[in-house]
């Protein structure tokens, strides 16, 4: 027995008609899901914002069990991390999970900001929605380096000391403002201690609160496509776009078997190869913090390393610190740098499609020199990326300009 | 009917309104700042941290020529290093490859800003976080070190970005480290015992 009537209201008397008359559930379903129309030209790069959510998810759910176990001070981190793994009941699962979900969260949140780059969805009017998502990002940068300190291991310890310094070469305020950070005189208990609070309450709450903005701001503007064209110019009589179909159910729909791919990855690297080699987590992470002893070689987890290289082409300690907090936030200004016509790779000129290739190109070789150690041919191999990684933004406004488009199609297409 | 029921029709003061609200607005906000400091001040270093970054005694008797101890103050290491005299020696030849060759940006304290960066010409005694991002150098006393080329005259080299300094904590010229080894404070009590953290 149907709780509705054919034109979907609840029936007097029943549940439904109960609930809803007390809480909007039908109309939020309707307004977020079924009633939400996107672009039906969606493709592979439309995955990765639904498992974004997904991998939060995960990270929440084993994130609490796991400060069920953990510890969160100097003398006893180290070793309930190894309790967890070694004696806690499956514990050691739900800590792969963890270690692992944080490496395919920035997996997953790079390629569903390339995906924005492709198709020019930072654009008007989705600048908003840009500037929320790299606010998440920057949210999601500073939870995953203070989750990788609390396993107290001796890379935790000098990737603290590393990033932590880093606000010491601020002119003036910076030496205070390094002891303010710690609570000490160097990376300590204290600095443990709070860097815990944050990433399990503090920035948890302020990504969550995010994400609900993202998708408030993505309901106003409603999805752009990889034809980069607005589908709320073509509407039918009722108002409605042609081209959009409801979000709930051919996109939960789809993004179902995104979901049943990324989770045999995921799997995959769980079960087989949970270190990856040394990239997911670090060999120096197994031996505990020890403040007299620097690994030979610091490299912080691979979703950092482009920025590290940058940090490390530079001579002075002001200016690559500097250039390495510029090289994050002037993805900020990428609506206003691109002054193309038209959006999506698509239709922009032969400029754009080899500058976009270029910036990939950057970004995975400067992930890699982050990588090796800071000499010779690596330095060298930095600076030049490093310019050409800037280049990428710096000149946009230039290449985008000139560069002929061709005219994208008035309806959505879906081959590009 | 009484005559509170029906007030004659007065005119609204917008601007009295918006003046107040601003008023309370402001007056909330400078309250929301004074409560908010107790919880910034609650980041800065305890009473118990502070206790704990008291001056520390080191024993310097046993360490011979070429030897280094690693101290800690502050959880901070400090490397004291007993330099051979004709180490000591050799330091002004390497001034021209230095950045700060008179420590003249550096951190030291006064009895310290001279050639050799120290109270007694032979002992050495820094702050051991490299002054680009707070690694550890590495011990490279040896001149021709194999890992650091023919012409190393000894020094320190830090492991994690490529600085490399002088036996006195000089930052050379192409190092990410824009400053020298800072020398903490630090005096001998005698000629065995050397305290870090008080100044002589």
């Amino acid at each position: 027995m149907s709780a509705t009537t054919p034109n979907g209201i609840p029936k007097d008397g029943s549940f439904r008609a109960w609930l809803n008359k007390r809480m909007p559930v039908d109309e939020f379903v309707k307004e977020q899901l079924t009633g939400y129309l996107a672009p039906k030209n969606f493709n592979i790069w439309y995955y990765f914002g639904s498992l974004a959510l997904l991998t939060f998810v995960l990270q929440i759910i084993t994130g609490i069990f796991l400060t069920m176990h953990y510890k969160p001070s100097d003398v006893a981190a180290f070793d309930s991390v190894e309790y967890i793994m070694r004696e806690v009941e499956w514990g050691w699962l739900i800590r792969y999970m963890h270690s692992t979900g944080a490496s395919f969260f920035f997996l997953v949140v790079y390629l569903h900001m390339f995906r924005a780059m492709l198709y020019g969805s930072y654009k008007a009017p989705r600048e908003l929605l840009w500037l929320l998502g790299m606010f998440l990002y920057l949210a999601l940068m500073a939870e995953a380096f203070m989750g990788y300190v609390l396993p107290w291991g001796n890379m935790s310890y000098w990737g603290a000391q590393v990033i932590v310094n880093l606000f010491g070469t601020i002119p003036v305020v910076g030496p205070g403002l390094v002891e303010w950070i710690r609570g000490d005189y160097g990376i300590a208990d204290s600095t443990l201690n709070r860097f815990f609070a944050l990433h399990v309450v503090a920035l948890p709450f302020a990504i969550a609160l995010l994400i609900m903005l993202h998708l408030v701001a993505l309901r106003q503007t409603g999805s752009n496509n990889p034809d980069g064209i607005e589908i709320k110019k073509n509407k039918d009589a009722d108002g409605k776009p042609l081209d959009g179909i409801p979000f709930h159910p051919y996109y939960t729909v789809k993004d179902v078997v995104g979901v049943g791919v990324f989770l045999t990855l995921f799997c995959a690297v769980v079960f087989f190869a949970p270190t990856f080699g040394g990239l997911f987590l670090e060999k120096p992470n197994f031996e505990p913090a020890n403040p007299l002893s620097t690994p030979d070689h610091i490299a912080p987890v691979w979703y950092f390393t482009a920025y590290y290289a940058i940090l490390r082409a530079v001579p002075s300690q002001q200016l690559g610190a500097l250039l390495m907090f510029a090289a994050v936030l002037i993805f900020l200004f990428l609506p206003w740098l691109d002054r193309s016509k038209v959006n999506s790779i698509r239709y922009k000129g032969i400029l754009s499609k080899i500058a976009l290739t270029v910036f990939a190109i950057t970004f995975i070789v400067l992930s890699y020199l982050g990588l090796q150690p800071a000499d010779g041919l690596y330095v060298l191999l930095a600076r030049i990326f490093t310019v050409l990684y800037f280049a990428y933004f710096l000149l946009m406004p230039w290449y985008t300009s000139i560069e002929k488009t061709s005219s994208p199609p008035t309806r959505v297409s879906y081959d590009g | 009917m009484s005559q509170s029921e029906v007030q004659p029709q007065q005119e609204v003061d917008v601007n009295r309104r918006k003046f107040l609200t601003a008023a309370t607005t402001a007056t909330g906000a400078v309250g929301v700042a004074f409560a908010a400091l107790p919880f910034i001040a609650s980041w800065r270093p305890s009473e118990r941290a502070r206790a704990l970054g008291e001056p520390t005694e080191i024993d310097v008797s046993k360490l011979e020529e070429g030897q280094m101890v690693i101290a800690s103050w502050r959880r901070q290491p400090i490397y004291i290093v007993r330099r051979s005299q004709s180490a000591v020696a050799a330091l002004p030849q390497v001034d021209s490859q230095l950045k700060d060759p008179a420590s003249s940006e550096s951190t030291q304290p006064d009895y310290a800003r001279n050639e050799q960066r120290s109270i007694k010409p032979e002992i050495l005694v820094v702050i051991a976080t490299c002054t680009h991002l707070g690694c550890l150098p590495k011990q490279h006393f040896v001149p021709g070190d194999a890992a650091l080329g023919a012409d190393w005259p000894g020094g320190f080299f830090c492991p994690c970005h490529g600085s490399k300094f002088d036996l006195a904590g000089r930052v050379f010229a192409g190092s990410p480290a824009s400053l020298n080894l800072a020398i903490p404070p630090h005096r001998f009590v005698d000629d065995q015992t050397l305290v870090v953290g008080v100044d002589a």
